[in-house]
């Protein structure tokens, strides 16, 4: 099995969108079972209209809550809780369920035996069937913590189903940032797609993103979008990729296209070609072909690590 | 630790089960005693459910199961640590057969047991 | 006053919008980047930094020659950070969430605080306004301890207004970013993704209860949708930046909009009169202190 998660650290570059596209083009090269590992803010399903076929709930982790007819109100909890999660109430205590952390001190201290410990439900999960094939997909709850195992749970899920399908090739949606969840998404992958773009904030998330890759062992393609806004911060980029040894899968014009397909719930490949579209399916080629050959730098038949 | 009890990551309960590559989110183990060819299976599912911390609880449901040593395929440092702490030897890269095949090849002396890990941290997420 | 800028979506403008209103506001200010994963206002307001410190998490040392071996620590921990096996107790510090309960259940005092390094804070200035920073190490995975320890520096010197530059999304990270926050500012864009994620981020912030409104940002681009929304819901639209391709390639070059485009300063001004009125009617009588 073959993964390929397309990530970007900092948001906007245009990630689901390219995402998509390759969905869209596995989709007449064998087909793909796609992921959205964007749990916390999850797009691809407005591109691509999944008909969702199992919801499951996701719980994770514990939270605490008071019983007020119990609590005495001495305050115990409210000055061992190092998150500030302890409110003092008119009669009792209670707990702000956004800054509980799910540690259980004030449980376990609780002379009273008021506070319950319970587990928590975060989200929703689904496994569906779209146009381009199979897709398993998420919504965490508003405000709740996007550790990590829920993108961990929805890859462990999309891999069973596509072994189950005879698929070979998995495309992920991969999480924003560089923590937990990004480090889940691509944990396993075979190449991390990171789609970058010509300003500061691009340059500057793609070399912690990059960073990351390299602690992992994952080999890098890197996508510039929107290249012409900035010819030489694009080729700048590009000479960072080739002096740190990493693919580069191409550059993508800055074009209205995008967001027209996106209006329109499509993928831009599905519309008529523009520049952008054919840059596109260049950028897919290389990325498949590194998919099926880049191999990770890692230490196997029992070295030791570096 | 009995060096004579070994645990294999597993997909499924049986000899016949394919080998779970993954340390920390393996379905389950089976543990067989060498000496008497007794087979039992340890569910893992414990650990798959943890937000954090899988390498390390799967460490843990290993030594309470007896074993000495773990054959599986990629073990993260963590994990590693603790079944070092525990006395508990580690084969690695073991994958793409099934739990019979791997242990036959333990017992024929074809595997070797390692000094450190060979999966990043955090690999257990995935 | 404190405002947060937040977005349910990356990409919409958050950090533009951060960076052009710490250009235009006048009184005094403290800029702050609370995006301690993807820290990124530095690179428009370029600070000069004075100082910068590690910032770390309590986490347990173990004291081998005290413990006994019973194992109610890693019983305790939900974290797994301390685990039993055999005849060694092991202590994982990455994985601590810094919650001190092994260290307050330990009665052998074989667990003593000890600090994981999350990350850095700088502070410095940018222009007139004060800025502060948290930036998370790499390979650290959680952010909400060092955004905690960065709002701690806020409150010990904070004076006049306060800008904060949020992470994005709507999870724990952008929540913890808003809460302290007087006035609530979501930067959107009107397109599918941006009003989809938009949604997300009015149904977890509106709880909170805090005046809350939003910046439509490349207004022109895609439909007319999140204006709807917006009007349905009864979100106020504070300001609406058009699209223009001389504020992206200004962003490109590192340009803070509101100063790289005439036109853009009066629209910010503009918006940060706005904000001040949510903030005022909101909370009569500290706007009359100011």
């Amino acid at each position: 099995m073959r993964e390929i998660v397309v990530i970007s650290g900092k948001g906007g570059t245009g990630k689901t969108s390219i995402t998509a596209a390759f969905a869209h083009l596995a989709s007449v090269q064998g087909g793909a079972m796609l992921c959205d590992l964007d749990v916390d803010a999850p797009d691809l399903h407005l591109l691509l209209a999944p008909d969702r076929q199992e919801e499951h709930a996701f719980y994770s982790g514990r939270e605490a809550r008071i019983d007020p007819s119990v609590c005495t109100g001495c305050g115990l909890c409210a000055g061992l809780c190092r998150f500030g999660a302890v409110m003092p109430g008119p009669r009792a205590f209670g707990i702000d369920p956004l800054r509980c952390e799910g540690c259980g001190v004030c449980e376990r201290f609780c002379p009273a035996g008021a506070i319950g410990f319970s587990e928590k439900h975060c989200g929703q999960w689904y496994a569906s069937a779209m146009r381009f094939g199979p897709m398993v997909h998420a919504q965490l709850f508003p405000g709740q913590e996007n550790s990590g195992r829920l993108v961990a749970l929805l890859k462990k899920e999309a891999r069973e189903r596509a072994k189950a399908l005879g698929l070979t090739l998995m495309l992920c949606d991969g999480a924003p940032g560089i923590g937990c969840p990004v480090i889940s998404s691509l944990s396993g992958a075979s190449l991390a797609v990171v789609v970058t773009e010509p300003t500061p904030s691009g340059r500057h998330d793609l070399e912690r993103v990059v960073d990351l890759c390299r602690h992992f062992r994952i080999p890098v393609a890197v996508v510039v979008n929107k290249f012409d806004l900035n010819p030489e911060n694009s080729e700048g980029i590009e000479d960072y990729c080739r002096e740190q040894g990493h693919a580069l899968a191409g550059r993508l014009p800055h074009d209205e296209v995008v967001v027209r397909a996106m209006v329109q719930g499509k993928c831009v490949t599905e519309l008529p070609e523009t520049p952008f579209s054919k840059a596109l399916r260049g950028v897919w080629e290389v990325v498949a072909h590194h998919a099926r050959t880049a191999s990770r730098p890692s230490p196997f038949p029992n070295t030791p690590n570096a | 630790m009995n060096a004579g009890i070994i645990a294999v990551t597993s997909e499924g309960p049986g000899m016949e089960s394919m080998v779970d590559s993954r340390f920390g989110r393996a379905a389950g183990f089976v543990v067989v005693d060498l000496a008497t060819e007794q087979t039992s299976y340890v569910d893992n599912g414990g650990s798959q459910s943890m937000a954090q911390g899988a390498g390390i609880q799967a460490a843990e449901n290993v030594a309470r199961a007896g074993a000495g040593v773990v054959l599986s395929g990629f073990v993260g440092p963590k994990a590693f640590q603790a079944l070092s702490a525990a006395g508990i030897q580690v084969v690695q890269n073991v994958e793409n057969m099934t739990v019979g095949q791997a242990v036959d090849k333990y017992k024929r002396g074809e595997l070797s047991t390692s000094d450190a890990p060979n999966a990043p941290a955090g690999g257990n997420k995935g | 006053m404190i405002y947060a800028i937040a977005s349910g979506k990356g990409g919409t403008g958050k950090t533009t919008v951060t960076a052009s209103l710490a250009a235009v506001w006048d009184g005094p200010l403290t800029a702050v980047d609370l995006d301690v994963e993807e820290p990124n206002l530095h690179l428009f307001l370029a600070p000069e930094i004075t100082a910068e410190e590690p910032a770390f998490l309590e986490v347990p040392v173990l004291d081998a020659a005290r413990c006994i071996l019973c194992g109610e620590c890693a019983a305790f921990c939900q974290y797994k950070a301390l685990s039993l096996m055999g005849k060694t107790l092991l202590v994982f510090p990455e994985m601590c969430h810094g919650c001190g309960g092994c260290i307050a259940l330990c009665q052998e005092g074989a667990l003593s605080p000890g600090g994981r390094e999350l990350g850095h804070i700088l502070e410095g200035s940018a222009g007139a306004a004060r800025f502060l920073m948290g930036r998370l190490r790499v390979g650290e995975a959680m952010s909400p301890p060092l955004m905690r320890q960065v709002k701690a520096r806020l409150r010990r010197d904070a004076a006049g207004d306060v800008l904060i530059d949020s992470p994005p999304g709507v999870s724990c990270p952008a929540v913890n970013a808003v809460m302290d926050a007087d006035v609530i500012v979501l930067v959107t864009e009107p397109t599918p993704f941006g009003l989809h994620d938009f949604r997300l981020a009015v149904e977890a912030f509106r709880p909170l209860g805090k005046p809350l409104g939003a910046v439509i940002n490349r207004a022109g681009i895609g439909d007319g949708r999140v204006q709807d929304f917006c009007r349905e819901a009864g979100v106020p639209v504070w300001a609406e930046l058009p699209f223009s391709r001389a504020v992206a390639e200004a962003y490109s070059r590192g340009e803070v909009a509101a100063r790289a485009v005439p036109e853009m300063r009066g629209m910010f001004l503009a918006l940060m009169a706005r904000m001040r009125g949510a903030a005022a009617a909101s909370n009569p009588e500290e706007a009359d202190h100011a």
